[in-house]
């Protein structure tokens, strides 16, 4: 080690650095009257750090002998992790302050949660990447419980650590297997020895199980159980975080390893991927027609969502990895959006969640539910907003790669996951009087911010979508070579 | 020529929606009458500016005219244009906007909400007719849902979210197929243009070797898989039968005006998509399938006839009638030749007419009795001479009398498929007679007779409103009857560009296709 490899690392052992003084000094002072003042000194960090490394960062450094690479593809990742990072946390402010649920641990915690998904995409080695991804998870486990008087949310918390568990176990176990196999736990090595010859059947079940571990962190189907009742007993704050940043961070990770350990044995994996994905889309949008509230159908959304993303994945190619990338950044505004709405329906005050609540919804609040109807509009991927083109997107990537039938599963999937969209706007728009109409107005200047930010973007976006498309190209030219 | 008048004829509509969602506040009465009137003045004003695109326009060139383009996505395009086929779709979506604002003025809920629905409808329906390429027309082909989606779900009647979400799911299917054929054929031919570039689509030719896929013969190749995912998405958008189902649950719930808009204008997404893809871009794909479209529009004409028979409500037995009447443009067009296209395209031009009329016929007894049964009504001559006048002539153009537009294409289209396919002509032809059945039957019982019903005795005439709005109607239907030359001419040369290419492509995969004949 020496001062080039902490040069390389400086933006995440300053968050790390941030994160633990911030525990201190709250703990030593005032304790959660701290916790506003984190909150937004956290977000501004996140901007910060985002600014600095979208801006700052160029070319491909690696650190700790290949342990660590900061290249355009984790740049990419990063920036969409802190940014969706810090929108979160601002918006979860003035929910969590109401309710008595701002303690300061849960900014540090998140800051946590970022510094490990900051490593997870930058990871260049089977440990690099476990560390991340346990550090990530370890953080999530924890802010899900919050809630600590709360059955639901202690019950959300426990399960998505056992659950959790599992899956890092499973994940080592392939770790184990590749290491046993290729010898190294690097991805440099790992890929030199697939190239070298034959891969070999060891090789090949630690793929599948990395994969499995992998699929369970971005609720894939069929690693998927945990997704809609963690996403329920959260509290909705964090529920969004689930939503955005680590399905960034997991996504990212899977095409890092899968192209820079396995970028040799394509064939390979691309066909578990493909059926990850056929499987998630159809689940997510079949399950979904049946939820009644509105976190547990966004749970089935983000799984149908994940199986758009992965069928850029299972496309293998540097086109899959820039039609994933670009479609996880639409996914991630799309979803800061909606959450945003989710945070503002309430009743006298309360949060409601049952999605029949929204009823003339359109008539108290025309601003809000115009909106709604632009980011749902967009999640369903009905054109011409922003969220058609992310389909558009990875559908050219699995046609390119000879996976049509994934393509029109893909759109027939989108057929039936629409319909549930659409309910949400027929209790909008469509819907009878009823007695008790939701709360207009409130939640602040925050939240409506986000919500109309992010459904402008998705109409205005069509236009150049503010220059992601390059810089996901530039990413996956990173990544894939 | 480089000019952004179609872009603006485009963009107006949702520009002056825009204005009308941000700064229009409050539901009063003065909010209201404001939003009607923005409305007007920009379907106006958006008509008036297209007459001039309609004076410029040189029907001689075949190639497309007006062109604008810019840099997109994707390395996509924006270009817009207007050629001999899709101009007079043009003028026709710009016509009816108008009429259909004025149609609207007795709206009283949501009026700003229903102006804005309408004004995005009309920009995405515009942007489809002039989108030269392939993304854009998707984007606003399947834009168009939206609005009409909320139009049928928000305004429409009883049962109106059975048929918002019929209408929605229904169609969405039919065109995602149609995205995946075109990113199909975005990776073949490297381009999404359509026209009008160096690269384009229409001089594209796509595969037509036969192969076989897990067992099955696909005569054409990729043409004909391509030719089958298009035509998903357009035999649901003509509707073309047995994929018509949704057509009448959304007629019949959706408001007055969106019945307008769905039959005149919507509609015809289909037909000009069959132009513009299916028969110049798969020429092979359209042969190998010709004659199970020919036997499927002469199915419809016949089977939609005779539903239309028994029908006891009126927008219903309307909305088979133009099932029925879009089974004629589809032969016509399967037929592959001049009188055919020539005659498909003027039977859209004219239905557009025709069809708007009759909903708003209905529409305005509707406004009255809030009743579409047909037993409900009868002897309303007695009272309401002025609309029986008027119902009259759009039944019998319905029916195709000579002197109407409604004859013209029926009789060219007809024409058309008794040189190609004699049994679907003469099946076809039977047409013609159900359609004299059903639509005269339906005006004796609503409009003749002796005025017996006691509800009826009160009936007012129609306003000088209502008058107003058919009154360009009824000019454009009989115009059109005795000089049909003025559509004629203006697409003449470009369906003859048209059917030259297709006969041209067809004879140049010809060898392919017999020796592919020879082996089955």
């Amino acid at each position: 080690m020496n001062s080039a490899d902490l040069n390389v690392i400086l933006p995440e052992v300053f968050l790390a650095v941030f994160a633990m003084l911030g525990l201190l000094f709250a703990v030593y002072t005032s304790k959660d009257k701290m916790g506003p003042t984190l909150v937004w000194a956290t977000a501004t960090i996140f901007v910060v750090l985002a600014g600095w490394i979208g801006w700052m960062g160029e070319g491909t450094r690696v650190a700790f002998n290949g342990m660590f690479i900061e290249d355009s593809f984790a740049r990419f990742a990063k920036v969409a992790i802190l940014l969706s990072a810090a929108a979160v946390l601002i918006m979860s402010e003035g929910y969590m302050k109401a309710r008595g649920l701002l303690r300061f641990e849960y900014p540090m915690l998140i800051a946590l949660a970022a510094v490990g998904m900051m490593m997870m995409v930058s990871a260049g080695d089977l440990m690099a990447l476990y560390m991340g991804l346990e550090l990530q998870s370890l953080s999530l486990y924890v802010v899900a419980a919050l809630r600590r008087d709360s059955i639901k949310s202690t019950e959300a918390g426990l399960k998505y650590f056992v659950l959790g568990a599992l899956s890092s176990g499973l994940l080592l176990y392939g770790a184990s297997l590749v290491y046993g196999y290729a010898g190294t736990t690097l991805f440099s090595g790992i890929i030199t020895t697939a190239q070298s010859g034959e891969t070999s059947v060891g090789l090949l079940f630690g793929i599948v199980f990395l994969i499995a571990g992998l699929a369970f962190k971005v609720s894939a189907v069929p690693f998927h159980m945990w997704t809609p009742d963690v996403y329920e007993g959260s509290p909705t704050p964090v529920t969004a975080f689930f939503a955005t940043a680590p399905k960034v961070a997991a996504m990212a990770l899977f095409a890092r390893l899968l192209h820079d350990a396995f970028g040799q044995a394509v064939g390979d994996w691309s066909q578990i991927v493909a059926l990850l994905s056929v499987l998630s889309m159809f689940l997510g949008a079949i399950a979904a027609i049946g939820q009644t509230n509105i976190k547990r159908l966004m749970a089935f959304s983000s799984i149908a969502h994940m199986g758009y993303a992965l069928m850029g994945l299972a496309a293998g190619t540097a086109f899959g990895v820039q039609a994933m990338l670009v479609y996880m950044a639409i996914y991630v505004t799309m979803n800061v959006g909606t959450f945003a709405f989710i945070l503002m329906m309430s009743k006298d005050g309360a949060p409601v969640v049952e999605i029949s609540s929204l009823n003339m919804y359109s008539r108290t609040n025309p601003g809000r539910a115009l909106a709604m109807l632009v980011l749902l509009f967009s999640l369903a991927g009905v054109p011409p907003m922003l969220g058609f083109f992310g389909k558009l997107y990875v559908l050219r990537a699995a046609y390119e790669a000879g996976l049509a039938w994934l393509a029109i599963a893909g759109v027939i999937a989108s057929v039936i996951g629409a319909f549930y969209y659409l309910r949400i706007v027929f209790y909008m728009y469509f819907g009878e009087e009823q007695s008790e109409p939701l709360d207009s107005g409130g939640g602040g200047t925050v939240l409506p911010v986000f919500l109309m930010a992010s459904a402008i973007i998705m109409v205005v976006g069509i236009a150049n979508m503010f220059g992601v498309e390059v810089a996901a190209q530039a990413a996956a030219g990173a990544l894939v070579n | 020529m480089d000019t952004h008048l179609l872009s603006i004829i485009t963009f107006l509509p949702a520009f002056a929606a825009v204005i009308l969602a941000v700064f229009l506040r409050g539901e009063d009465e003065a909010a209201q009458r404001n939003a009607k009137w923005l409305a007007m003045i920009t379907t106006t004003a958006t008509f008036i500016i297209s007459l001039f695109v309609l004076l410029e326009f040189d029907p001689n060139d075949t190639g497309f005219q007006f062109v604008s383009e810019g840099e997109w996505l994707l390395g996509l395009n924006y270009r817009m244009g207007v050629d001999g086929i899709s101009i007079l779709f043009v003028m026709l979506t710009t016509f009816m906007m108008p009429l259909v604002i004025l149609a609207s003025w007795g709206v009283t809920t949501r009026v700003k909400e229903y102006m804005i629905a309408f004004l995005v409808l009309e920009t995405l329906m515009l942007g489809v007719f002039m989108a030269l390429d392939l993304i854009l027309f998707y984007l606003f082909f399947e834009a168009g849902l939206i609005p009409m989606f909320l139009i049928i779900g928000i305004w429409g009647g009883a049962n109106r979210i059975y048929a918002s979400f019929k209408f929605f799911l229904y169609t969405f299917l039919g065109s995602v197929l149609m995205l995946v054929a075109m990113v199909a054929m975005f990776v073949d031919a490297g381009t999404t243009c359509i026209g009008a570039c160096d690269i384009s689509l229409l001089n594209h030719t796509f595969a037509s070797e036969t192969f076989a896929i897990a067992g099955v013969t696909i005569v054409g190749g990729m043409q004909t898989l391509m030719f089958l995912a298009f035509f998903a998405s357009f035999a649901v958008k003509m509707p073309m039968w047995p994929v018509h189902t949704w057509l009448p649950d959304a007629h019949v719930q959706a408001p007055t005006a969106g019945s307008v808009v769905l039959a005149a204008i919507l509609l015809k997404m289909g037909g000009y998509g069959f132009l513009r893809f299916s028969l110049p871009m798969f020429p092979v794909g359209s042969e190998v399938l010709t004659p199970l479209v020919l036997w499927m529009s002469a199915i419809a004409i016949v089977y939609t006839s005779l539903v239309a028979l028994v029908q006891e409500d009126m927008k219903k037995l309307i909305a088979y009638s133009s099932v029925a009447h879009m089974g004629f443009v589809t032969m016509g067009i399967f037929a592959a030749n001049q009188q055919g296209i020539d005659g498909a395209i003027f039977q859209m031009i004219s239905h557009g007419f025709i069809s708007g009329a009759l909903f708003l016929c209905v529409g305005v007894i509707y406004d009255r009795m809030h009743t579409r049964e047909i037993d409900a009504y009868g002897g309303l001559v007695n009272r309401m001479p002025v609309y029986a006048l008027i119902f009259m002539l759009f039944t019998m153009a319905n029916v195709g009398l000579p002197g109407t537009s409604g004859f013209v294409g029926e009789f060219l289209t007809l024409m058309a498929i008794f040189q190609v396919n004699t049994w679907v002509a003469a099946v076809a032809t039977t047409g013609v007679i159900l359609s004299a059945a059903y639509a005269l039957w339906l005006y004796r019982r609503v409009v003749m007779g002796d005025l017996i019903k006691e509800s009826l005795k009160s009936i007012t005439d129609m306003t000088s409103r209502e008058r107003w709005t058919f009154a360009p109607l009824v000019v454009m239907t009989i115009l059109l009857g005795v000089y049909p030359a003025l559509v004629l001419d203006m697409i003449g040369p470009s369906v003859a560009a048209l059917v030259e290419n297709y006969e041209v492509a067809l004879e140049a995969a010809g060898q392919a296709l017999q020796s592919a004949d020879a082996s089955n």
